[in-house]
Parts: structure tokens; sequence; C-alpha cells
């Protein structure tokens, strides 16, 4: 295994900021160790347009772990590439062939505004949470951690939810740019544990109607999101939040259908 | 000048209750008042942040990801110690503190790891109340486990991803707090600067990451809660934008470094591959629980692979933990093992294509136990090293090799938190306060999580009330112009040097220097070579860096060059104190300085001591002062792990 290597081709979209043009430029990268990851790739062929006095292709990184949400690029028409349930930062060279020609693009949707090249602004991510993603408990003065037993079946469940890293290659992958998966992952997570229960309401409402006023599209239900999370979040979790969300619309305390 | 450390005094269990008693309290009305600067939104700024905006003061908070979800502490794995003894198996708040303690080898401060284990209690009962989904039990109450060779099963945990989950959070601590507007969040927008009038920090300066437009930010206090600075290596398990700036920043501003030489190297990371390798993957230490550590008995076998490994026959193997620490084996503490691998591989004996890597086998415990017991616990790790390397760990032995992965050194500051600096704080990873010279398994999380909720919302008043009310900070005052000139300016500077090295270049060459000289081992001779080299590489830098681009853009080669400028200058100061502390304790090794048997030998007579290192301006030596640490309640002991 050790000291194959292949070459490679790529198209990658180039834009130098907001609102400005962009087109795909062709490259070549010659001796890519297979062992080698595909930013590692990139940054091969960085170093090497930096000398050649290009500048560098930008794109969003910093785990490299597959954590942070941070890497998202569009790989040969998939979010986060060829492989189920990793990030574009977990996908190594073994995958491709050599001479392939690998086609690299941003994230698309208007709610994600190209900031340069391959990075994106998804802080219409942060505004959905500002909008209810929490329980509203200030420091100091709460109970035992241990007060309230929680059943480990829905412990679990609610770590389902949770493990969502925000990345938003849901919203690359939706035919209608829904943020629906992302933003059910959370209301999902808090609906399920006791110490959410008294915001439910609230809670799926203002997520739901931030989420359509940053511009994200209604589900249709296609799962072309479950297909490409790389922490394979499934869509039984925007089921639940459609029932939050119908519940919240037809009753009218926050008490009325805990739990 | 002398440190005051403002170590209450009183029986150590009473401290921090006297002086939470005892410090001043601002008014609930006149907190709104106040305007906090809080740098950085991992677990130490994020929690800070929150609560300080709780309590009723405005708070600016600045990180240079698109989100403070992403900060570095998502990625932590294990978890996150706490004093609960749930498990009823004799632990407390006084086991937790003699742990932290001994475990960074007596180079910290009693009186604030004590608070530490105290207010660790505190902290999962507050994320528990967010929502943060920790691992339960059948009977639906928290589990936890033993962690990094602890005797007490204290660590909570969410699957592998409790940095993650703590993160988040927070995250939604400050989320809500955003939604009050009582935070207002600045996010891809990066610290150059501290800005300090008459000697206080009054404000900072920031670079807009997409605009590239300089800026300042007044308030009447900063927080730096910007994590560690492993980063210097190059390499590490750090995520990749992790960097020392904000600190050296404020270094060169007045503010003590503590301890820079203090850095924690984990024994089990997935080994360099290649001169592109980016970054290191950490593997759980958990790991070494079943795995067993070995590589050839004889030079002739190096450098074997894994393949190879699995019909190497037992006589020519030597699990050398195991046969030097009979009591321990596999499970001495993360700096043992790591310098253990180290010296198999100096030897010649390391494995796989570099030579640089040892074995972690699990034929045994597959045998043993069956691979199905082996792969529920450990069956995402097992699939993440196979998703890196190709290599199948339930058929072949993993290759590990130690990496850079904590720094224990950091901002000086005091019990408050306050650097010497009046109004610049320090939290997190970026002080240098709980973890001595070694830091423990699962304590990381627990510090940044109690700086912030539970530490600093009382001790800042101590500060802010001595402040005149009602009055903002100018920002008029020529101090702030002047700020973002330099800054400015240094950003103009680096532009137009226009040589032909990127920053990668530049920066792996530092790595090189670093890990060789003051990475695992030390010694007087390297550490002055050292020394030489990275003042060499300094001048290498500012003649021949090659950025391209512009300012006003989005520009990430124009980001590592300001970072690199700063690493290039802390990797000195840490030199520097790896010179000065002739003993070992802890992560730091000095060779002249090891038992008979070849183990760390501190010095106490000598070295009992905090390092704090003080700007004295350009191509100057910078200056030391001693804060003398005093153990009234513990007996320092060598360790002894045979
Ligand atoms: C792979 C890995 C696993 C780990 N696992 C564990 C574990 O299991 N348990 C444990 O206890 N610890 C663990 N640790 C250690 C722990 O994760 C960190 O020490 C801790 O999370 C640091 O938190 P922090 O808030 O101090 O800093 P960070 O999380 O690093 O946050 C730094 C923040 O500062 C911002 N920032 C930095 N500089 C600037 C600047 N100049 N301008 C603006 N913003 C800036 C960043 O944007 C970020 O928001 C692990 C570490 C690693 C690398
Ligand atoms: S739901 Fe999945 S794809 Fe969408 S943001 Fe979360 S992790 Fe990414
Ligand atoms: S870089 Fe963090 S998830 Fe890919």
């Amino acid at each position: 295994m050790a000291g194959k290597t292949i070459n490679i081709k790529l198209k990658i979209w180039r834009q130098a900021g907001e609102n400005k043009p962009g087109k795909f430029e062709s490259y070549e990268v010659n001796d890519v160790s297979v062992d080698m990851s595909f930013l590692e790739m990139l940054d091969v062929l960085n170093e090497n347009e930096l000398k050649k006095g290009n500048d560098p292709i930008h794109f969003d990184h910093d785990c490299r772990e597959g954590i942070c949400g941070m890497c998202s690029l569009y790989i040969n028409g998939k979010p986060h590439g060829p492989k189920h349930g990793i990030t574009t930062c977990q996908l190594h060279m073994r995958t491709f062939n050599d001479g392939e020609t690998i086609v690299v693009e941003p994230w698309r949707a208007s709610a994600f505004p190209v900031l340069k090249d391959l990075v994106v602004d998804r802080t219409s991510f942060d505004r959905i949470m500002q909008a209810g993603g929490y329980v509203t408990v200030s420091t100091g003065g709460v109970p035992d951690a241990n007060e309230i037993a929680i059943p480990k079946t829905v412990a679990d469940e609610a770590m389902d939810a949770a493990q969502c890293i925000g990345c938003g290659a849901c919203v690359a992958a939706c035919k209608n740019a829904s943020a629906m998966l992302f933003t059910s992952a959370k209301v999902s997570q808090l609906a399920l544990l006791p110490q959410g229960g008294a915001e439910r309401k609230r809670r799926a409402l203002a997520m739901v109607e931030q989420h359509d006023a940053e511009g994200f599209g209604a589900c249709t239900n296609t799962g072309a999101c479950e297909a490409v999370c790389p922490k394979e979040i499934s869509i039984t979790h925007i089921a639940r939040l459609n029932r939050e969300f119908t519940r919240a619309s037809f009753s009218g305390n926050e008490t009325d259908y805990q739990n | 000048m002398s440190l005051e450390s403002k170590i209450p005094a009183g029986p150590l269990a009473e401290k921090w209750e006297k002086h939470k008693f005892n410090v001043k309290l601002v008014n609930p009305a006149n907190k709104r008042k106040f305007n906090i600067i809080v740098v950085g939104t991992g677990l130490a700024g994020a929690s800070a942040a929150a609560t300080l905006a709780e309590l009723g003061y405005n708070v600016d908070a600045f990180c240079f990801q698109d989100s403070p979800r992403r900060a570095h502490s998502i990625a932590a794995q294990g978890g996150i110690n706490a004093a609960k003894n749930y498990q009823n198996d004799g632990d407390s708040v006084f086991r937790l503190f003699y742990d932290t303690i001994k475990g960074g080898d007596y180079r910290s401060r009693e009186a604030n790891v004590h608070r530490l284990a105290e207010v660790s209690t505190e902290i999962i009962d507050q994320c528990v109340a967010q929502g943060v989904p920790f691992a339960r039990d059948y009977g639906g109450l928290l589990d936890n486990r033993s962690f990094g060779g602890a005797q007490v099963s204290r660590t909570f945990y969410a699957r592998g991803q409790t940095g993650q989950q703590l993160l988040l959070g927070a995250y939604s601590a400050l989320t809500k707090m955003v939604n009050t507007g009582k935070v207002k969040m600045h996010t891809r927008k990066e610290m150059l600067d501290v800005v300090t009038i008459d000697g206080a920090a009054k404000g900072i300066v920031t670079r807009d990451l997409v605009t590239g437009k300089v800026e300042s930010h007044a308030g009447h206090a900063v927080l730096l809660c910007t994590g560690g600075y492993g980063n210097v290596f190059f390499l590490s398990t750090n995520a990749m934008a992790s960097n020392g700036s904000a600190a050296w920043r404020a270094y060169k501003k007045g503010a003590k470094f503590a301890n820079p030489c203090f850095t924690q190297i984990h024994p089990t990371c997935i080994p360099v591959h290649g001169d592109y390798q980016s970054k290191l993957t950490l593997m759980s230490e958990s790991l070494r629980n079943d795995g067993r550590v070995w590589v050839p008995k004889d030079k002739k076998h190096a450098k074997i692979t894994a393949a190879e490994a699995v019909k190497l026959p037992e006589s020519e193997r030597d699990y050398y933990l195991e046969r030097r620490y009979p009591s321990f084996g596999n499970l001495v503490p993360r700096d043992v093992a790591s310098r253990n691998a180290k010296m198999v591989c100096d030897e010649g004996r390391g494995v796989g294509v570099t030579g640089l890597a040892v074995f972690l086998d699990f034929a045994d415990a597959i045998k043993r136990d069956g691979q199905k017991t082996i792969e529920a616990k450990y069956g995402n790790l097992f699939d993440m090293y196979k998703q890196i390397t190709a290599d199948n760990p339930y058929e072949v032995p993993m290759m590990i090799y130690p990496a850079v992965h904590y720094t224990m050194g950091g901002l000086w500051v005091d019990y408050n938190l306050s650097t010497n600096v009046p109004g610049l704080y320090a939290l997190g990873e970026a002080n240098f306060s709980d973890h001595g010279a070694n830091r423990l398994g699962a304590s990381a999380l627990m510090q940044g999580l109690a700086d912030g909720y539970f530490v600093i919302p009382y001790t800042i008043g101590d500060y802010i009330a001595t402040l005149p009310l009602g009055q903002a900070v100018d920002k008029s005052n020529p101090a702030f112009a002047q700020a973002e000139k330099e800054a400015q300016a240094r950003i103009d500077k680096l532009l137009n040097i226009k040589g032909n090295q990127t920053p990668d270049d530049i920066h792996k060459k530092l790595g090189h220097i670093m890990w060789e000289y003051c990475g695992m081992s030390r010694n007087k001779e390297g550490l002055e070579k050292a020394r030489g080299m990275i003042q060499e590489l300094r001048k290498e830098f500012n003649k021949d860096l090659k950025v391209i681009g512009a300012n006003e853009e989005l520009n990430m080669t124009l980001e590592k060059a300001l970072r690199l400028e700063d690493f290039l200058e802390l990797g000195e100061l840490m030199v520097i104190d790896a010179h000065n502390r002739s003993e070992s304790c802890g992560g730091h090794f000095r060779e002249e300085s090891q038992t008979e048997e070849g183990e760390a030998l501190r010095q106490d007579e000598e070295f009992s001591y905090v390092a704090a290192w003080g700007y004295e301006g350009e191509g100057k030596d910078p200056s030391l002062t001693k804060e003398d640490l005093v153990f009234e309640n513990v007996k320092l002991t060598q360790r002894s792990y045979k």
C-alpha cells in the first residue's frame, strides 16, 4: 500500500468574492500519495499555486477530524464526496483512480452565499439556533444532574440527533435547499429530553420561522439530506419536528402537550 | 518585580467560599454599564460570555471561525472529570484535587486546583440542565468511566464526542444571550492586538477575515479564551487554525507568560505518513486498556509493516512498557509512554515505513475476549483508524506514535484569573493555571468550563467594582488608533516581503526544530542550538516570506503568516524556559535530570516555582519572575510506575 501514488485532474470553482462572477479552473496534481487526505491534496496544490504566484484556492476547514463541521466541499456532485457517513476532511485519495478528473464546488444555496472560491457563509444556521435552539437556563442554581433519570434509550436517541455538526451538507444536497434536517436535529434533541420540555412549543415555531426567513426551502421528503449527512442524522427527526410544529401551532400553552 | 497570586488565606477547602464572599460585588443595575470583551468562544470563552451576559454585563465576543460552535474544543473525545462520586467508589473533591496536583508533578497551585475540583460537580449539573446528552446507564442515571489510569470512575462522557456536546451546550447558552442582545457575536474576526491605556487593558484590535478591515473595540475588561499553542510544532492534534497569537500579543503588551515549555505529548496518535501531512489524529488513550505496545527486539526487523508484524514470533517482540513497568505496564502516564516510544525508535527499532512508530496490538485481547467485545468497546476508533490508514486493526496491529497535544503553559494569572495587566484575564487552555507540568485526561474540558461558568463571573467583580461608574472607555484615546496603525503596519510588512517561501515552508522548519530540541526530551546543548536556529529562521521569515493577494479580501495565506510570525517568537521563549528549567518534571524531560532507571527527576529545592517570563523589548532577553509554589496539603513524592 505504502508509496502508491496517482495523478489526478481537478476542476475547481473559483470566485473572487461574494457577488462576483465565478468559473471552473482546471488543475493537475501528480504523484498524489493515496494515503493523503483530500484536503492534504488541496494543500499540496495550493502550495504549488502559491509558489507560482497564484492565489491559493480558499476552502474552509479546521479540525480535519470530521467534527467541527467547517469543511464543506461538493465533490463530483456530492456533498462531502463519494463516500457515505464522512466529511470532506475524512476523505482519502485512495477513493479516487489514477487519471480521474475530480470536480469541486462550494455548497450552493441562496442562504449560503459564497464568500470566496469554496468558502460559504453559513451564519444563517447560527441565526436559526438563536431563534430557539437552547434551553433557557442561566448558570447556577440548577438541580443535581442525577435528579431526573432519563431512560437510556431516550438519552441515546437525543444523542443521535445532537451529533449534527452544522456542516450544511443536507442543504447542499436538497433540491429545495431546505435546512430541515439541521433544524430538526436540534428540535428533536431538546424535545426528547425533559430539560427541553418547557419551551417545546416556542422552540419549534421560532426555529422553523427563522429557517424560512433565511431563505431555506420547504422539505418535500426526498431524503437526499439523510443520504449525504456525515453524521447519519435520520429524517425521522424531521417527522418529529413536523409533529412538534403541528402540535405547537394548535395548542394554546406550553404545558398542554408535555411529553 | 514580584507577582501577587492573591491566593486567599485560610484552610484549603474554605478558600474559595471565603473568597467568593470577600470579592467586591457590582450592583446588578450597574453591570449593564460595563462592556466586556471576550476573545475566543470555545468552552472557556462561550461559557464566560454567556454567564457574564446573564449577570447583566454587555459582552462582545470574538472568534475566527464562522461560528462559535466550531472552536477547537469541539474535537475533545474522551470526557470530562467531576468529583460527583456517583459511582460510590471513593471519589471526593479532595481526591480529584490530589490526583490533579500529583498528575501535574507538583508544579501547580494548590488553591487553584482545589477550586477546580470543587466546582467540577456544578459543571455537570449545568450541562445536564442545558440538555447535554451525557451517556446514561440502564437505570437512567449518568454513566462514568475511568480515564487515563485514574483509580476511580469520575469521567462523564457523551459517546466519543464529549467536547462537541459540551461545546454545543455552551454555544446554546451563548446563543440564547445573543438572541437577547446582551452578547454581540463577531465571527471570522481575529484579534491582532490588545489595547492598553495607562497599563490597563481597554480593548482589542481585530482583522475581519472576510474584508480585511482592521478596527478596534473598546471594553472595560478583556478576557482571552483563545486556547493553546501546540501548533508551534506545526504538526499536532490541535485544529489547523489554533494558534498562540492572542496570548503572545498580550505578552508583548506586558502580560507574563508562565511555564511556556510545558507541553503535553500524547502517546497514541496516528504516525506521520509523509511530508504533506497537515495534522495528527489522536487515537483515544483508552486503547491502551487492551492494546499491547511493542517493537521488534532486534534492529534487523525495524521498519516492518503491520502485515509483517503478525508473522513475527513472540520471541522476537519487545513489549517494552510491560517489561520496564511491570506494575503499570501499558497504562503508564502519557509522558512516560511517549518518552519510551521515542526511546525505542531512537534505538532504531521503530516500525512502519518511516521507522517512527510502535505497534499497539489487540491480537491477545481479541483472543481473550472475542472480537465482539473489542468491537463494542472500540468499534468507532477501529473504524476511524481504518479510514485513515487503510489497515484493519482487527487483523493487524495499529501503528502509533506520540504527538503534541496540549500546552500546560500559558498566560500567567492570579487566583482571580487576571493576568498581571489590570483588566486582562486569561481562561481555559490559554492560561497556565491548573495542570502544572502535565495535564490529566478529561481535565481540560473541566477547567475551561470551570473558568467560564463558575470562576470569572465572581472574580471579575473585584476589578470592575474599582472602575468609575458610568464611564465608557474613550475610543478617541490615541492608544486605539496607534494599535490599529501598528497592526496594519504588520500586515503591510508581511505582504511586502515578497520572498519565495510559503508560510507552511517556514512553519514546518520551525516545527522540526521544536520537535527535535524542545519535544519529548530536551538537553542544554540542544536547546542552545535550537535558540540560534529559531533566530535564524526568523530572519529567513522576514526576508523570504511569500504571501499573495491583498489585505482587503479573504486571504488565508496572510492569516497563516500573521500567526506564524508570533509562533516564531513564542517558540524561542519555550526554548528559553526549557533551558532555564534544568530539572525534569511531568512532560518536561531534561536529560540531565533523570533517575538511574532513566525516569524524570524533579529538583524541588531549586525548581518548585512557576516561571513567569516578561517581555523586555525587541532583541532583548525576557525577564524571569518566579512565583514560589507552596504545598501545605500534599506531600511531594517522586512518581514511580515500576
Ligand atoms: C484531539 C483532542 C482531544 C481532546 N480530548 C480531550 C478530552 O477528552 N478531555 C479533556 O478534558 N480535554 C481534551 N482535549 C483538550 C481540550 O479539548 C482543550 O484543551 C480545550 O477544549 C480548550 O478549550 P478553550 O476554550 O481553552 O480553547 P479552544 O476551544 O481552543 O477555543 C479557542 C477559541 O479562541 C478563538 N481564538 C483564538 N485566537 C483568536 C484570535 N486571535 N482572535 C479571535 N479569536 C481567537 C477561537 O476562534 C476559538 O473560539 C483534547 C484536545 C484535542 C486536541
Ligand atoms: S444534519 Fe447532517 S448534513 Fe445537515 S448540518 Fe447536520 S451534520 Fe451536516
Ligand atoms: S475540518 Fe472539521 S469537520 Fe472537516
